[in-house]
């Protein structure tokens, strides 16, 4: 994992493990539970496209399966919280293979394709499906996270529950891209054709990345379903898959403590926009095409690099 | 009605939005032939189309035959514009880099229309005036005949650019190796500006003249952009005939779904025949493996 990651990651829990106490207001919380969220799913899609060179423009489908699979489990037919996780989980797998197993073996960008589609068809299924998923109007009343009893109601409670499960996959995905299997990713997005003459199985590793991006964010839609205990299918649209693809972007592809900035960059930036509301999509739009046109590299890296310029003017 | 005319009315009604498939395909597939980028952002053409001749005919009252190529030359800039500002720059980027560069230009226009337009749908009179056609119990529109017959004179025109003329060789050229095409004297970089131009005209085209039937507004690009490009994926992206014969099947497929089994399912339709023909001949119905193989996507 690398001696600067390791304490950059003490550091981070440290900061986080703090903040309720001097930050108590809810709505505050609440925000940093929604970063929490989605850079568990941002980490996943920055596996993916930094170290697999893939996009997938349909991780809301996946994001959505996990939060439905909670909420219509639990509520509907009565399982425990824990059964309709793992079987949130399953679901995602099985469909995230039926997926890349046949686009993955070809050449290109046949992965963001299908995964519009799927994240397409994933979305009409949620509208339609009246009588499971409640349809447009959505699912309410499930129920929140307890463990033993001990229930993980309130702000900061839920606050520590969802850090810890991001901070855990933060240090898995850490340790992922330091081993034997990262390096074969990193050598996958440098040159698929040197990668495959030194013996990487190429196709099977994109596979089994984008499968482990699947679950993050069916992970992730099952600690949503938890905390917001009201889920509708506009939660899971193609825009919130292209927002989730533009936090890879802004923080920059192939660094996972980008995709964390990005994903805090853009859950912040919505609040902040309340203002001009509906004119968010335009700004939206403004941010990615400077950050592509001018930060290619995404934020991280930029800022990182004009530190070093600045350090060697001075 | 008779279950024929119904059916008769459902085919009549695939066929118009298959029209507008195929011209979106082909937009699509312009731009593959030059650069093998797969534009995003091409629905925002055909957005912009609708809307720019619902501005100069309606609003600024012009007639027909000034609004049509007016408007298609201001989206044919918007292209160019596209083109100079956010690809040509970063040509050296990887091609992921670039589809997302798409993906933002097709945010930031649907941005730029509802700051001009609003969030509201806009209407256009159709072309000619005049009462419905009926055939065989089935009610069609007269507006219907405009759009098969431009899909009809689009499709000729490309096949002739494309087959005949040296400009249209030398694009296809670039698809194939831009390198080997620069040695052969081709500006390729004019090429990559020309397709991107050409193919917001053949957007605009398609906008105008599906708004009178449909209406347009701002939102609209992106699910024609995924239709247009299931059509061209089902017909073999680069092969033009068969983009405009996708774009029909996923047309008449959807409209007969959305009769005959149920209206919500229509938007899956086109997305399961993409995900099949992904997985059982990617190269579409009438791409050949081996041109697929040596391509880049």
């Amino acid at each position: 994992m690398g001696k600067e990651n390791r304490r950059a990651v003490f550091i981070l829990m440290i900061c986080l493990g703090i903040f309720p106490f001097f930050i108590r207001s809810d709505y505050y919380l609440s925000i940093m539970i929604f970063i929490g969220i989605n850079a568990i799913i941002v980490m996943g899609l920055s596996l993916l496209m930094g170290y697999a060179g893939q996009i997938s423009l349909g991780h809301a489908a996946f994001f959505g399966i996990g939060a439905y699979c909670s909420g219509v489990l639990t509520v509907k037919l009565g399982f425990s919280i824990f059964t309709a996780f793992f079987c949130g989980i399953f679901l995602s797998t099985i469909m995230a293979m039926a997926i890349a197993i046949p686009t993955l073996k070809l050449k290109g960008h046949y992965l963001a394709v299908a995964t519009l589609g799927f994240g397409e068809i994933i979305y009409v299924i949620f509208n339609e499906l009246l009588e499971i998923t409640g349809g447009p109007s959505g699912l309410s009343g499930i129920p929140s996270i307890h463990f033993f009893g001990y229930s993980f109601k309130g702000g900061w409670r839920y606050f520590y529950l969802v850090w810890t499960v991001a901070i855990l996959l933060l240090i898995f995905s850490l340790n992922i891209i330091h081993s034997r299997i990262g390096r074969a990713l990193r050598a996958v997005h440098g040159s698929e054709v040197a990668a495959q003459a030194m013996g990487v199985n190429v196709s099977q590793f994109k596979i089994q990345v984008f499968v482990l991006s699947a679950i993050y964010a069916s992970v992730a839609g099952t600690l949503y379903a938890h905390f917001v205990t009201f889920i509708s299918p506009s939660t899971f649209s193609l825009f919130v898959s292209i927002l989730l693809l533009m936090m890879v972007v802004i923080g920059g592809g192939g660094s996972i403590w980008g995709a964390l900035l990005g994903a805090g960059i853009l859950t912040v930036l919505p609040e902040s926009l309340r203002a001009f509301r509906d004119f968010d999509i335009l700004v939206y739009g403004i941010i990615l095409m400077t950050i592509l046109l001018f930060m290619p590299e995404g934020i991280f890296k930029g800022l990182t690099l004009s530190l070093i310029w600045m350090r060697k003017k001075w | 009605m008779s279950l024929f005319s119904e059916i008769l009315q459902f085919v009549f009604t695939g066929l118009t939005i298959g029209s507008i498939y195929s011209m979106v395909g082909l937009g699509f597939n312009i731009i593959y032939n030059a650069t093998t980028i797969i534009n995003l952002a091409q629905g925002e053409f055909v957005m912009f189309g609708g809307l720019i001749m619902v501005f100069l005919t309606v609003v600024l009252k012009f007639p027909l035959f000034v609004g049509f190529p007016l408007t298609v030359i201001v989206v044919m800039a918007i292209g160019a514009v596209f083109e100079r500002f956010a690809i040509h720059p970063l040509r050296n980027a990887s091609l992921l880099t670039l589809i997302i560069v798409t993906i933002a230009a097709s945010i930031l226009f649907r941005g730029i229309a509802m700051f001009i337009w609003g969030k509201d749908p806009y209407s256009l009179p159709p072309f000619t005036p005049g009462s419905p056609v009926m055939i065989g119990g089935a009610v069609i529109m007269l507006q219907t005949f405009w759009v098969l017959g431009t899909t009809l004179a689009i499709v000729v025109l490309t096949t002739l650019f494309f087959g005949k003329t040296i400009v249209g060789k030398a694009m296809s050229a670039c698809s194939f190796n831009p390198m080997a095409a620069s040695l052969m004297g081709i500006h390729v970089r004019k090429m990559i500006l020309i397709s991107f131009a050409l193919s917001a005209g053949l957007g605009a085209v398609a906008g105008i003249v599906i708004t009178p039937m449909s209406l347009m507004d701002y939102d609209r690009g992106p699910m024609l952009a995924v239709k247009g490009f299931c059509a061209a994926v089902l017909g073999g992206l680069g092969v033009g005939y068969g983009v405009v014969l996708g774009g029909f099947i996923v047309g008449l497929l959807e409209s007969l779904t959305a009769g005959l089994i149920h209206s919500g399912f229509k938007d899956a339709v086109a997305l399961v025949i993409l995900l099949f023909i992904l997985c059982f001949k990617p190269s579409g119905i009438f791409g050949s493996e081996e041109v697929s193989k040596i391509k880049k996507f």
